[in-house]
């Protein structure tokens, strides 16, 4: 029988810039020349292409980097796997499974250098951020621009924001786990010492110690192992940006693309929703993903939070282990929301279990607000 | 293949020459031929369009605070300071910082004025509010 990619992708064109020496440019501006005849011969526009695939040594984010930079405005896929001069072969691969299973339609694989006549001091900021060489205290900086701007532009306030971080504080009294379980109300929050306004000390995450792992096999193997399967139902991803200075619009997130797509895959509405885990680095990030996932109006997310919503007790419980606010943030916490998730569908969540939970909503955030990963996780009853 | 090779492939690159301007005192951006669109950072290819040709136009400087932010720090660590989103008048949007008031005298929706400054030994665009 047939792999099932094979022959399911092709390539369709290619671009190249001169070899030898391309002095005083950037890895980055002639990676841009290959990639303009390399669509050029594919005959496509840049804003056809789904899918990114490059890595660099010198671009870490490699994959948020490009499609900002190159303004590839429809990208769903984004791939930055760095495993040395195989990285492309590899990537290849990468796109021929995403591309068989219909997560992107076209998917670009690009890569430039200036390994031989890169300067050692090229001057500040030299293919590099534009940000950076203001000093904004990262990543603090980039999501107080966001909560600047949507106080401004809705009326959200520092008490609302606050309500995040108590709402995150009670649901962390309920896990043993958790790091931060002291009481905690709106009045100290708004009292905490000042990071960078608008947030204080409370509106920023923990940064403690901690590890995760999953294992995630395919569901027909599922019921193999002893413990109760929980099945990713959908999946979205999207990117705005990689530094905050280009994100289009700081009130809404990638989340607003992200989340129809995975609710789309998994055949859900946020109606359908008992729990919802999501990566809570600062304060502002809850409400603006609770606009964008569509449990509120866009502007509302600050008065949502504040009616209780999302603590214990309410209609729609959010980090109900206590989140990256209160309950566990080492530098990255993306695996921990769904550690979350998977607890509480199997329903062995003790005290902060929500009863009946089916169906759990993630969403994992990565950068300035700058890429966002919807999953939607249901039990067995949910397929 | 594309048969020709496009002029601004050519020599240093963009970003090279954005911090050669500034060094002479010019405030420049990109403005493409093909969209008729402005983008700022420097990049080889319009942001809009993906197009490579594009000239550079001196910024006129003039621009509005979209988002603003102050930065606070231990006092042996310097002063409190001003990180703002400032949209240029030309369209583009770049981070910089508000000077010449207290940071948080900084409101989104204030007019400001670019110029060049130094800021830790490099030659960056500030801006001060508009008519100072
Ligand atoms: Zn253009």
């Amino acid at each position: 029988m047939a792999h099932p990619l094979r022959g399911a992708v092709a390539v369709v064109g290619f671009g190249l810039t001169p070899f030898g020496e391309l002095p005083g440019r950037t890895h980055l501006e002639i990676m841009g020349e290959a990639i303009h005849n390399a669509l050029a011969d594919a005959g496509i526009d840049k804003n056809q292409v789904d899918g990114i695939f490059g890595s660099n040594f010198n671009d870490p984010l490699g994959a948020i980097l490009y499609p900002e930079y190159f303004g590839l405005k429809n990208i769903k896929v984004m791939d930055s796997t760095n495993i040395g001069g195989s990285s492309f072969n590899n990537a290849m691969q990468d796109a021929a499974a995403a591309l068989h299973l219909g997560l992107c339609d076209v998917a670009l694989i690009a890569y430039g250098s200036n390994t031989r006549t890169a300067t050692r001091r090229a001057g500040p900021g030299f293919g590099r951020s534009f940000d950076a060489p203001y000093r904004p205290r990262q990543p603090i900086n980039s999501y107080a621009l966001a909560a600047s701007r949507h106080m401004h532009q809705y009326g959200t306030t520092k008490e609302q924001l606050a309500h995040v971080a108590v709402s995150a504080r009670q649901w962390a009294q309920k896990n043993p786990r958790a790091f931060m379980r002291e009481p905690l109300t709106v009045e100290e929050c708004l009292k905490a010492r000042m990071v960078v306004d608008p947030f204080g000390v409370r509106d920023c995450c923990l940064v403690t110690d901690g590890g995760a792992a999953m294992v995630v096999v395919r569901a027909d193997r599922a019921k193999d192992f002893a413990k109760k399967p929980v099945y990713l139902l959908g999946v979205g991803a999207a990117t705005t940006h990689n530094d905050i200075s280009q994100m289009p619009d700081l009130t809404v997130t990638a989340v607003a693309q992200a989340a129809p797509r995975a609710y789309a895959m998994a055949g859900i509405t946020v109606k359908d929703v008992d729990v919802i885990e999501v990566y809570d680095a600062f304060t502002i990030n809850t409400i603006l993903f609770l606009e964008d996932f569509g449990f509120c109006k866009k502007g509302e997310g600050g008065p949502f939070v504040a009616a209780g919503n999302i603590a214990p007790g309410g209609a729609h419980p959010l980090n109900t282990n206590g989140g990256g606010l209160s309950c566990v943030h080492p530098g990255m916490y993306g695996m921990f929301l769904m550690v979350e998730a998977v607890e509480q569908l199997r329903g062995a969540a003790g005290e902060r279990q929500i009863e009946g939970a089916e169906i759990a909503l993630c969403n994992g955030n990565g950068g300035y607000l700058s890429s966002q990963i919807t999953l939607v996780f249901g039990t067995e009853a949910t397929l | 293949m594309a048969s020709q090779r496009a002029a601004t492939f050519e020599g240093p690159g963009p970003d090279a020459v954005y911090y050669e301007n500034l060094k002479q005192g010019k405030f420049r951006i990109q403005h493409c031929n093909a969209c008729g669109k402005n983008f700022f950072y420097p990049r080889p290819l319009c942001v809009h369009c993906g197009s490579p040709d594009w000239a550079w136009i001196d910024a006129s400087g003039a621009g509005t605070v979209y988002s603003t932010s102050v930065v606070r720090q231990r006092p042996e660590d310097g002063p409190d300071y001003n990180i703002a989103l400032i949209d240029l008048a030309e369209g583009p949007r770049m981070m910089s910082r508000v000077v010449d008031i207290p940071a948080t005298e900084v409101k989104i929706g204030m007019k400001v004025q670019a110029h060049i400054g130094e800021l830790e030994k490099q030659t960056l665009v500030l801006f001060r509010p508009a008519g100072r």
